[in-house]
């Protein structure tokens, strides 16, 4: 009979870890940001049908870098959360929290007990009556989860973009300003983003009940002129 | 109820009902009384749609009965179904509300999961099928009937459609009444049709059915002057959904009864 090599399980989770993060690290960035009336979500990416930011209820949006049908999957996953929950008891008992929680475990028992991690990290937001009330769920490809004020940051060179961001951002900015902001930190110094290569969505205190709203090509290219 | 975590061969898609059945959520499972028993339950009743020049209008009076009793005076029977399209129902009142949820329901669901809404005629083949799944029900007297009704974007024309009790789906031209007080109503409407009927026309024959329909049948509501409860009336064009408010509609059915007044003191003269 074959013995198995030990390996110590500080070695079999780093490795795991550097997996997933390599998976992670080749896709394109994605922010999220508080912005006066809401949050808004920016990503870099050049497809107009597998998009990376979705809905997932009146106020909560999802959002995912990595692997896109892994994501993808855990996003098809909040909606049939939500909406069950919202059938079997009311629209206003959906929230957020739980739902990352639900995500946070899935990814953590999946990183540790399955034979592939996810190489993903998503985001669920919520937008809510005022700034204070708005929340922002990081979630990474090993379950952990991390409850972010303000702005988010997710994928390959994060620490980059979000230093930039951080320098100009300012909660009480207006759409097109946030917009320019979150764009210029994720091209960088040395590229410009058009509109063709960019994902914005947002989810809007002043917009009734179903609060997520994706814009298109021309409507991105008026935010940046 | 926990929603699971789906493998690929056993994931229910898009469709709502079937993600309630996976879960044993089953909304029209009906355990069953025996043959002769039926169960008294409020029903509602009078509902229309008719198509005018922009679109359709949808309407419905607010009465509920149950029996001989009136059950309630203002249920909205009439609802918008997604931003372009609604549905209006008659039947067992309970049964039907909970329809009218799943069904929007549906439509948002299959919407965020898919990324585009389902067309129009998707929507009405999605409503046949609840009314089909409620068959059962149906049989001990627990039938539900809608109207469905929308602006279909792809057309650029609106559509309507009623059902039968076993989920048949007919598309009409142009109106369909159903319920209780459906006949006198769908007469009304016939003498009434113009083809591209202006939207105030098309308001003023629908109130007009609404108030001959409650004339003639018991469980139909007329406008309620002492309450202001008015029938609820809603167009829908290329611009959505769009309730008319309760002011429009008494000036309207106050214009109707002046004018039903004028021809009794024609008649006793």
């Amino acid at each position: 009979m074959n013995q198995p090599f030990y390996v110590a399980p500080e070695q079999l989770m780093k490795d795991r870890a550097d997996y997933a993060r390599k998976g992670i690290a080749r896709g394109r960035a994605l922010v999220a940001v508080q912005y006066v009336d809401g949050i808004l979500l920016v990503s870099e990416n050049t497809s107009n049908t597998l998009r990376k930011i979705s809905e997932i209820y009146d106020r909560i949006g999802f959002a995912g870098v990595g692997k896109y049908n892994e994501f993808d999957q855990l996003r098809r996953f909040g909606v049939r959360n939500a909406d069950v929950r919202g059938y079997q008891y009311s629209r206003d008992d959906v929230e957020a929290r739980s739902l990352a929680n639900e995500y946070a475990q899935i990814l953590g028992q999946t990183f540790t007990h399955d034979v592939k991690p996810y190489e993903v990290e998503i985001l669920l937001v919520e937008v809510g009556a005022d700034q204070n009330s708005d929340q922002l769920f990081h979630i990474m490809y090993d379950g952990t989860l991390m409850d972010e004020r303000g702005l988010s940051v997710l994928g390959g060179d994060a620490e980059a973009i979000g230093g930039r961001l951080r320098e100009t951002w300012l909660p009480g900015d207006v759409l097109d300003v946030a917009v320019r902001k979150c764009v210029a930190a994720l091209a960088g110094p040395d590229r410009t983003l058009q509109a063709d290569g960019l994902e914005v969505a947002i989810l809007s205190r002043s917009i009734e009940r179903r609060c997520f709203k994706r814009f298109d090509d021309q409507e991105i290219d008026a935010f940046l002129s | 109820m926990v929603v699971p975590f789906f493998d690929v061969d056993n994931d229910p898609g898009s469709n709502f009902t079937s993600l309630l059945r996976k879960v044993g959520l089953d909304p029209f499972a009906v355990s069953s009384f025996g043959d002769s028993q039926q169960v008294l339950a409020p029903h509602a009743t009078t509902v229309l749609a008719v198509r005018y020049s922009d679109g359709v209008i949808m309407a419905g009076d607010r009465r509920a009965t149950m029996g001989n009793r009136i059950a309630n005076r203002e249920m909205e029977k009439v609802v918008p179904a997604d931003r372009h399209s609604g549905v209006a129902i008659s039947g067992t009142a309970g049964v039907a509300m909970d329809m009218i949820k799943i069904f929007q329901l549906q439509l948002e669901h299959f919407e965020k999961l898919d990324g585009r809404p389902i067309s129009l005629e998707g929507k009405a083949n999605q409503l046949s099928q609840l009314v089909r799944a409620n068959l059962a029900g149906a049989m001990q007297g627990l039938g539900v009937i809608p109207i469905f009704a929308g602006y279909d974007l792809l057309r650029n024309t609106g559509r309507l459609w009623d059902f039968d009790i076993t989920g048949g789906r007919y598309e009409e031209r142009e109106f369909v009444a159903t319920g209780s007080g459906g006949g006198p109503a769908s007469t009304v409407l016939k003498v009434g049709f113009r083809p591209n009927m202006s939207g105030d026309d098309a308001v003023d024959l629908a109130c007009r059915a609404l108030l001959e329909a409650a004339d003639v049948d018991s469980a139909t509501g007329g406008p309620d002057v002492l309450r202001s409860i008015y029938p609820v009336v809603a167009t829908i064009s290329v611009d959505g959904w769009e309730r008319r408010d309760d002011a429009d509609l008494a000036r309207r059915f106050e214009a109707l009864v002046l004018e039903q007044r004028q021809r009794q003191d024609g008649v006793s003269s």
